[in-house]
């Protein structure tokens, strides 16, 4: 066990976590000024996604909206070219609560395709709708927000009672790199972030963590197993070690991912587009940023060994 | 001996195997397209069903399979599902108005899967197509309308009283009733009356030379009165949605005042919406003498009994302001309590205070949707959906007594003292909702999101199995009949459970088998790391699941804590997702170890085996340096 080599992981720790931190100040700066792309489920609205039997001019379709009531729109093609998705945020709410019965029972969303039928020669078939008030957005949005701090408190604590402080340090700061980075995608790529994307993100939390368990269970072993190394040569080592099964597991997590994106429709897509990112930013940062938190807190074969294990073994030292 | 299962462990393993298959099946027989008949009072009849296959046969349609099912709901199945609709309309112009035509999907689980209490997984809405609606009670009218009635009624109590008050008696803005008086002594004298007859919170101030007597509700009877409101609401739900003949409806509480309705299979949400947002009416009427003029009289039936009623209404079921079923302390009969608001029970005592002894009936009109389909002159059939009132008697009772603001109905059984409360509840005008979600999946997007689903589940699976049996040989054959295993078994607990798969579950379970295999490349490479390091191969396989066992306990209860909490804050597309996921990590975490080690016992047991297939080395970079 003596001649165990490794890839210098640590030496690079510095230039590894000064492009970690500019990517992660990118991100934040990208949701700052372009902000995410927020889904029905968010924002509330009315949403209806049509089929049409031919082509139909998407500008045609935009300006037959403004010109019956709805200047607050969004309309882009899904799928195929025959296929449009349209967004209208206003008026939804104040058609809800409409005063009369009827306003109550037909809603925006068929408003729109009367609309919308009458000002083209085309065939059109609404394929799905949905209405959501504002005030239930709002709540989602609280909720996901809340979701997302108590996964990552309850991991926290998880680790902490698992491992040790400065590994749950190490994880939580790795797991809001890889959220951040995630979201930062989806602020640079402007795609919908909806329920499920929310979904994914937490899963991505969940899921980024195991590699990064695998490391630090690794680096908790060397420690106890070889004595009179640095920390750094043992955070190498145990990195080398377990690299290979890292990007194995990662890997089959992203086959299925590449399945569902290629074949799983529309309504996953978002959902897999999110967790792929998300594996792949928690993969990298399983293997630099967890292990530097380590370095950087000074970790010690002090702080892993068992307590009352500790009490024997110096018993026992002359 | 090292890496022999015992034989009861494999048993185990094989039973469970062959129930998960068991249970899993019914999952993979197609369901039968079909129309489904019901009728109005619930029981479905013979002559017709008959009707019906008559109008199928007669316009061509190929159907097999008509039979009244235990619920009382018939089905007819199609072969083609082009014809489905067709079918619809065929049959809903033969039948009667009150026979209700749906789509169906019928299952076709075999009659010994069936014995065994096995079934399908229930689809949610996105698979199969439906809508979706989430209203909510809007509270703020509900006590407005509350706190009216108590106006109107405090109004006639000082009116009685004849204590002077400075008309109007108002309501604030914080849904606080204020009533002004000249002086305080005259206010005391208020306040001594009004107390026992409202059950409010009391409050007084001074506003310029007027002494104000505030009332409002006590933060107690606003909750009472929005579990009152909404458990009212769901009822009257139910039973208008029950007109819509959907084939599993799904109408719930979500929250303190929101309910959540969901149909299957229906497209039209404009009639849904118009069914929902129906309003029922109730009238008191006498039982007329039998000498009592033509004309001046309706009929109507009662269990079984005809009675003519006087046309004169007593008063409307808006004075209703509240009915409750109960049980009679001194006799320990059920009886229905009623209450209405003054002005209402002022008409009912000037009624009843003559006609003690006479009868009095409570008639409930509906306006139902129903759709009917007409024949064009070209000889199409064309389906409307037709508004039609319906009346009938829900209750005829004698008057004992005159009647006035509280009184009760006796001489009912359990369930009809309920029934009848349930009905004066829901003629009585209910707390307003309104729409705060709703939304359409048509459903071709349905089917297609079933096929995108088993499309990518299938790919998934694909991919795993070239790579894991490509990169880790015959132990990563062990892993896949895990994988394998792990399918069926949620598959079968997802089916026996009843919970609803959609396709963010379906993205759940494709990324579960993902997370499966991890565990088992974490097996396998421990144990080739052991080899590399000189143990034997039956140790190292030992040494394998024993040491990688802990990580993979932990890094599945990182995902898990996840998964709870996403279950816990989701509600529809993230709450399936939730589902399959933490199912899916439990499962998983049972079949990639103990199947993969199984399998692997039987190839590599015992302690003389000398070689494993278990893929290339892939510690090259260690192995150089050993080398140098």
């Amino acid at each position: 066990m003596s001649n165990i080599s490794s890839i210098p992981f640590m030496r690079y720790r510095h230039i590894a976590a000064c492009i970690s931190g500019a990517l992660v100040l990118m991100a934040l700066i990208l949701l700052m000024v372009r902000g995410l792309n927020y889904g029905l489920d968010f924002t509330g609205g009315t949403q209806v996604s049509l089929h049409y039997s031919g082509v139909p001019s998407l500008d045609e379709i935009r300006s037959t909206l403004t010109t019956n009531g709805f200047p607050n729109h969004e309309v882009v093609n899904v799928g195929d070219d025959q296929d449009v998705m349209i967004r209208v945020q206003d008026s939804g709410e104040a058609v809800a609560k409409g005063s009369s019965n009827e306003d109550l029972s037909k809603g925006t969303a068929t408003k729109v395709v009367e609309v919308l039928k009458a000002a083209t020669k085309l065939d059109v078939t609404i394929t799905s709708s949905s209405f959501v008030s504002s005030q239930v957005g709002q709540e989602m949005k609280e909720l996901g927000v809340l979701g997302g701090l108590l996964s990552l408190f309850m991991i926290m604590l998880y680790i902490a009672f698992r491992f040790q402080f400065k590994f749950s340090v190490g994880a939580v700061v790795s797991l809001a790199h890889d959220t951040i980075l995630t979201l930062g995608f989806f602020a640079l790529t402007r795609m919908n972030f909806d329920l499920t994307v929310l979904a994914a993100v937490l899963a991505v939390i969940g899921y980024s963590l195991n590699d990064t368990i695998v490391v630090a269970d690794r680096i908790r072993e060397n420690f106890r197993l070889l004595r009179g190394l640095e920390p750094a040569e043992i955070i190498d080592i145990s990195i080398t070690q377990t690299m290979a099964r890292s990007i194995i597991t990662s890997l089959t997590v992203v086959l299925v991912l590449l399945a569902l994106l290629f074949v799983g429709g529309e309504v996953v897509r978002g959902f897999s587009a999110a967790m792929l990112v998300g594996v792949f930013f928690g993969t990298t940062s399983s293997i630099y940023v967890a292990a530097s938190i380590l370095m950087y807190m000074n970790v010690s074969r002090l702080d892993l060994v068992v307590p009352v294990k500790k009490q024997e073994e110096l018993d026992s030292m002359p | 001996m090292l890496n022999k299962y015992p034989l009861w462990k494999n048993i185990f393993l094989i039973v469970i195997a062959v129930l998960s298959a068991i249970y899993a099946a019914p999952n993979f027989y197609k369901a039968d397209p079909a129309i489904q008949i019901s009728h109005d009072n619930g029981v479905m009849d013979q002559p017709a069903l008959d009707l019906a296959t008559a109008a199928l046969k007669e316009d061509g349609i190929d159907f097999f399979g008509a039979v009244i099912e235990k619920n009382g709901v018939a089905l007819i199945r199609l072969h083609d599902q082009n014809q489905q609709s067709r079918a619809q309309q065929v049959v809903n112009f033969k039948l009667p108005k009150n026979y209700i035509v749906a789509l169906n999907l019928a299952a076709t689980t075999p009659a010994w899967l069936v014995r065994l209490h096995a079934g399908p997984m229930a689809y949610g809405l996105d698979l199969q197509g439906g809508v979706h609606f989430l209203m909510e009670v809007d509270m703020d009218e509900a006590i407005t309308k509350q706190l009216t009635d108590t106006i109107a009624s405090m109004r006639n109590v000082l009116r009685d009283e004849k204590i002077r008050y400075r008309p109007p008696i108002t309501l604030d803005s914080q849904k606080r009733i204020n009533i002004r008086f000249l002086d305080a002594a005259t206010r005391s004298a208020a306040i001594s009356k009004l107390k026992s007859k409202f059950d409010l919170v009391m409050g007084t101030t001074e506003s310029g030379d007027d002494f104000v007597l505030q009332y409002s509700m006590s933060p107690a009877s606003v909750l009472e009165l929005q579990k009152y409101a909404v458990q009212q609401n769901l009822t009257t739900l139910r039973s208008r949605v029950n007109e819509l003949g959907v084939k599993e409806p799904k109408i719930q509480q979500l929250g303190a005042n929101r309910i959540i309705i969901e149909l299957p299979g229906i497209q039209d949400t404009t009639r849904a919406k118009d069914l929902i947002s129906a309003v029922a009416t109730l009238q008191f009427h006498l039982v007329a003498d039998s000498g009592a003029a033509p004309g001046t009289t309706l009929d109507y039936e009662y269990q079984g009994r005809h009675y003519k009623v006087v046309q004169d209404v007593i008063m409307e079921g808006s004075s209703v302001t509240g009915a409750q079923a109960s049980i009679d302390s001194q006799t320990s009969t059920p009886q229905v309590n009623i209450t209405l608001d003054s002005a209402g029970a002022k008409r009912l005592n000037d009624v009843t205070r003559v006609s003690v002894g006479k009868s009095m009936a409570i008639i409930l009109r509906e306006t139902k949707t129903r759709s009917v389909t007409k024949a064009q002159a070209d000889g199409t059939l064309v389906t409307t959906s037709e508004p039609t009132l319906e009346e009938r008697a829900i209750s005829v009772a004698t008057i004992q007594s005159a009647l006035g603001r509280q009184f009760r109905i006796t001489g009912l059984g359990n369930a009809e003292a309920n029934d009848l409360s349930l009905l004066i509840r829901s003629g009585a005008l209910a707390a307003p909702m309104h729409f705060v979600e709703e939304s359409t999946i048509g459903p071709s997007l349905g089917q297609e999101n079933i096929n995108n689903g088993i499309k990518s589940v299938l790919l998934g699976l694909g991919l795993l199995v070239v790579f894991m049996i490509g990169y880790y040989r015959i132990c990563g054959f062990a892993s896949i009949i895990g994988l394998f295993c792990n399918l069926l078994l949620m598959m079968a607990i997802m089916s026996l459970v009843g919970w609803t798969l959609t396709m963010p579950g379906i993205a759940g379970i494709v990324l579960t088998l993902g997370i499966a295999v991890d565990a088992n490349v974490l097996i396998f490479a421990r144990i080739r790391e052991e080899i590399e390091n000189g143990m034997s191969i039956p140790r190292a396989i030992n040494a394998g699941y024993e040491k990688a066992f802990v990580t993979i306990v932990d890094a599945n209860v990182t995902t898990l804590i996840v998964s709870v909490i996403l279950f816990a804050i989701g509600t529809g597309p993230v709450k399936g997702f939730a589902v399959t996921l933490t199912l899916g990590i439990l499962t998983s975490m049972f079949t990639a170890i103990m199947y993969s080690r199984a399998i692997i016992n039987l190839m590599y047991g015992g302690n003389n085996v000398k070689s494993i297939s278990i893929g290339t080395n892939i510690h090259l970079v260690a192995d150089a340096a050993v080398h140098e």
